[in-house]
């Protein structure tokens, strides 16, 4: 029997960007949250030795030990899935902050088209313009709707940027200025501008300037270290949840972080939850947290696992399309790009910060005409400059072998001449893309992994040779005359090369309980009492990172908990 | 014992050393440890004396046989050689590095998920194999050599450079087959732990006094670029270490 721990108003699963955020809004309003995440507490003094690329960037050493709990693939049903035994495509965030922690901090806002998908592509092509089996869907809210949301994120995060001259309406700038521009970006600035493209700084979580959020947060600014992607910044200068929103929470006295709980089910009656069952690690104990309001902050993975397992909520089914629990599962498409070999020039490439760059919305979104192209939306394109070190970066022109004398003479005298620049493609739904329980793979307590179906589509693979081309247009133009290669061919997905950490859907919001799983406060339809919050919410993946959006539904989500709260109940829309 | 004694004062032939040292097992001479050992041996230091540069204490072995550490110092050299740009693999110590790796929890997957049941799956799903990394290359040394005995009739650390590299081709491409493990993937991983070797924190034992960050411009663990972010052409630094970041 598990013990049985005292009421409180709220529990949230997972203490990342989502958990920290609901923590942050809710306790600020007086409501008692208890925070349950299954890894170690983190703080800036960790990163003392965090300058170091093997401990850190190949080894993993801030990510989900995958000996405990992996995630299983297959390309299609008629495959065997297999578990993930060792990280590759992306990774897993654990502890206290969760991938915000080590993430790079590039903070888009998706497109006003995004959210309105499927009307305005129909609109402008057509209900044909959507191959067979793509299920895309309006999101059940519009840009407009959700930009106070947007600003009140990156008010918090602190984010440095300039306005987007093709994204969505802003009601306020950024609230810090964009960040140092170093000649790479300058020569991709001055290509696009030649080309008649729209460049801009990329908006970013690694503070330009000092910065005080409106919670009275202060910290410092970006020292453009090089190691960021995968490292914890030991500034506090990159926006994480333990430098922003968890002491913010921390400080009401109404929020308890409890370590090294592992939560392996929801509690409910069929109709709403009563709480959450968790497993204290460290004495391997069951214990029970009764609660009234039941927020999952998990990531995708396991916001779609714990509502599997705990039976709530109705499951997906690709043979009939019905069912909404790991539906619409998607990623990023994220192979294509160019580089460029310059024979005369040198760039301080080791130098960076993992928000730094260069970027363009023409070929994303809706912004360019699809009427002759096989795929709809597109690619943000940038070039940046996030620290490149010396194991991971090796690059030699093709033709130069791998190893021996001609590569280890090519991959020095390359480190410093090579600039790319990359497209970050949107992925759209199918049919045949879905998480549900893996029948045979199990975690370390025993329980099923999530197992992912999914392979990249001629969708994808029209997308990333268009956008491939256009990144090649743009290197040609920076003056890369030497030696330019463009990857145009995107292939199978594949587990195994690093590509994002941007997975997507599962428990997808929309107007609608026949095709989404929570409305737009991220509620779930069939338990009015649970929130779902995270890109398991995304109903399609756009050609952005996805924490912005992530972060600005998070803040949507905080505010119907509250107004959930207040009401007594019922649904909020 | 007694003839332990009585040979004390003779000078220490490679033939006694084994027998004294208990490393002779019923006539079969294990080579690789005793040779590099008496390769290596020194005359004793005369405690205090100033000349002698501090001894790098890393330099010993966690994991391999000095048999597999010759094998795989000669192969590191071959994918990172020393020449006129600066040290290769081996001065680096990125052999050292890799046993170093194998003895812990890299070398024993002990993040990855090991669990069964075990099927060989498509390319895309990654490695599916049972076998730990430090098996892998307990293999993958063997079957070096058992190659290059079948093609030259010597160890691979005992084959001409060129030789060497026909070896590690045919390893890289799959020319030899293997049935324990994949060549190609093994060969992969030395390529890329060599790699790690050449250019991690010299905490780690390779990398030696920084000379692969030096080769590279890579000024190592710098608290801060803002001076130099936007600034032209290359900047140059001379690289610091954890250690410096420590000690400093
Ligand atoms: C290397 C890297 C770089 C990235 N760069 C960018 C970028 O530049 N821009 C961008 O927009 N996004 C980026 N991302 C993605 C971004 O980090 C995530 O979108 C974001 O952090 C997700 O926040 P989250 O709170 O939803 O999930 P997470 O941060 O994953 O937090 C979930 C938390 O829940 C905990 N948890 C999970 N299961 C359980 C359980 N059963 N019981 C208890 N606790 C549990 C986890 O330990 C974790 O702490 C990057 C990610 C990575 C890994
Ligand atoms: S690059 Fe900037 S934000 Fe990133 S870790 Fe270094 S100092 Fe922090």
């Amino acid at each position: 029997m598990a013990k049985k721990l005292p009421k409180v108003d709220v529990v949230v699963v997972g203490v990342g960007w989502g958990g920290g955020i609901i923590a942050s809004e809710l306790t600020k309003q007086g409501l008692t949250v208890v925070g349950l995440e299954r890894g170690k507490e983190r703080k800036t003094e960790d990163y003392f030795m965090v300058h170091d690329e093997l401990r850190y960037a190949l080894r993993y050493e801030l990510m989900q030990d995958l000996s405990k709990e992996t995630i299983t693939f297959r390309s299609k049903p008629s495959v065997r899935a297999l578990p993930m035994r060792s990280y590759g495509s992306f990774l897993l965030g654990t502890g206290l902050g969760g991938s915000g922690v080590h993430w790079n901090g590039q903070t888009f806002r998706f497109l006003p088209y995004d959210f309105e998908i499927r009307s305005k592509t129909i609109e402008r092509y057509g209900e044909k313009k959507f191959p067979d089996g793509m299920t895309i869907q309006d999101w059940g809210i519009t840009y407009d709707e959700l930009e106070p949301y947007f600003d009140r994120f990156e008010q918090m995060a602190g984010i440095s940027g300039e306005e987007n001259p093709l994204g969505g309406k802003r009601s306020k700038p950024y609230p810090t200025p964009p960040m140092k521009m170093p000649p790479a970006l300058k020569m991709f600035a001055e290509a696009t501008k030649k080309m008649n493209l729209h460049p801009y700084m990329m908006p970013s979580a690694n503070l330009s300037e000092a910065y005080t959020n409106p919670d009275g947060v202060s910290r410092a600014a970006c020292q453009y270290c090089g190691f960021c992607e995968r490292f914890g910044c030991e500034y506090g200068a990159k926006a994480d949840p333990v430098v922003t929103v968890i002491p913010v929470a921390k400080k009401t006295g109404k929020f308890e972080i409890r370590t090294h709980s592992h939560v392996r089910r929801i509690l409910h009656d069929g109709k709403k939850a009563t709480g959450v069952m968790y497993t204290d690690v460290t004495t391997g104990e069951d214990i029970e947290q009764p609660a009234d309001i039941v927020v999952l902050t998990s990531y995708v993975f396991n916001n779609t696992r714990l509502l599997l397992m705990s039976n709530l909520g109705r499951p997906y089914d690709p043979n009939t399309g019905k069912g909404v629990i790991g539906k619409n599962y998607a990623y990023q498409v994220i192979r294509g790009g160019a580089i460029g070999f310059y024979e005369d020039r040198e760039f301080n490439v080791f130098a960076g910060a993992g928000a730094l760059g260069m970027t363009i919305d023409d070929y994303n979104g809706d912004n360019f005409d699809h009427s002759d192209l096989n795929f709809i939306h597109g690619a943000n394109i940038s070039i940046s400059q996030t620290g490149q070190r010396p194991i991971g970066n090796n690059k030699v022109p093709a033709g130069v072998p791998g190893w021996g004398k001609e590569f280890k003479a090519a991959s020095i005298k390359y480190y410093t001449r090579t600039l790319s620049v990359g497209a970050q493609g949107a992925c759209m739904p199918f049919r045949h893309h879905f998480l549900d329980l893996d029948p045979t793979y199990k975690d370390v307590f025993g329980d099923p992994l999530m197992r992912i179906t999914f392979d990249f589509e001629e969708q994808d693979r029209q997308l990333a040779a268009y956008c491939a081309d256009r990144c090649g247009e743009i290197i040609k133009e920076m003056g890369a005359a030497d030696k330019i290669e463009v990857n145009r061919k995107l292939g199978p997905y594949d587990i195994t090369p690093y590509q994002s950490t941007h997975n997507t859907g599962g428990v997808i919001m929309g107007s609608s309980p026949d095709t989404s799983a929570v409305n737009n406060y991220l509620q779930m339809w069939d338990a009015e009492n649970v929130f779902v919050v995270g890109a398991s919410a995304f109903p399609h993946n756009s050609g952005y990172n996805p924490t912005g959006t992530m972060g600005a539904l998070s803040y949507r989500a905080a505010e119907g908990i509250l107004k959930y709260s207040k009401s007594g109940g019922g649904l909020l829309v | 014992m007694l003839e332990q004694h009585e040979k004390q004062d003779q000078p220490v032939s490679r033939r006694n050393f084994l027998k004294n040292s208990g490393l002779v097992l019923g006539g079969l001479v294990v080579g690789g440890v005793a040779g590099s050992l008496l390769r290596t041996q020194q005359g004793p230091q005369q405690p205090g004396a100033a000349t002698a540069p501090a001894a790098d204490f890393n330099q010993a072995l966690m994991y391999f046989t000095g048999e597999q550490f010759r094998v795989i110092e000669a192969a590191c050299e071959r994918i990172f050689p020393e020449d006129e740009l600066g040290p290769g693999a081996k001065a680096l110590g990125a052999a050292y590095f890799i046993d170093h790796q194998l003895a812990g929890e890299w070398g024993f997957n002990a993040r990855d998920y090991m669990q069964g049941p075990f099927y060989p799956g498509e390319a895309t799903q990654g490695y599916q194999g049972r076998l730990k990394r430090r098996e892998i290359f307990d293999i993958g040394i063997q079957e070096m050599n058992n190659y290059s005995n079948s093609l030259e009739g010597k160890k691979f650390y005992e084959l001409t450079p060129e030789q060497q590299d026909t070896v590690l081709k045919a390893f890289e491409t799959d020319e030899v087959k293997l049935t324990t493990i994949s060549a190609s993937a093994f060969f992969a991983m030395l390529r890329a732990t060599t790699l790690e070797g050449v250019y991690s924190d010299p905490l780690y034992g390779g990398n030696k006094n920084m000379d692969g960050w030096r080769m590279k411009s890579f000024p190592g663990n710098q608290m801060a670029y803002t001076q130099i972010i936007e600034q032209e052409g290359l900047a140059k630094m001379e690289p610091l270490s954890l250690r410096d970041h420590q000690h400093g």
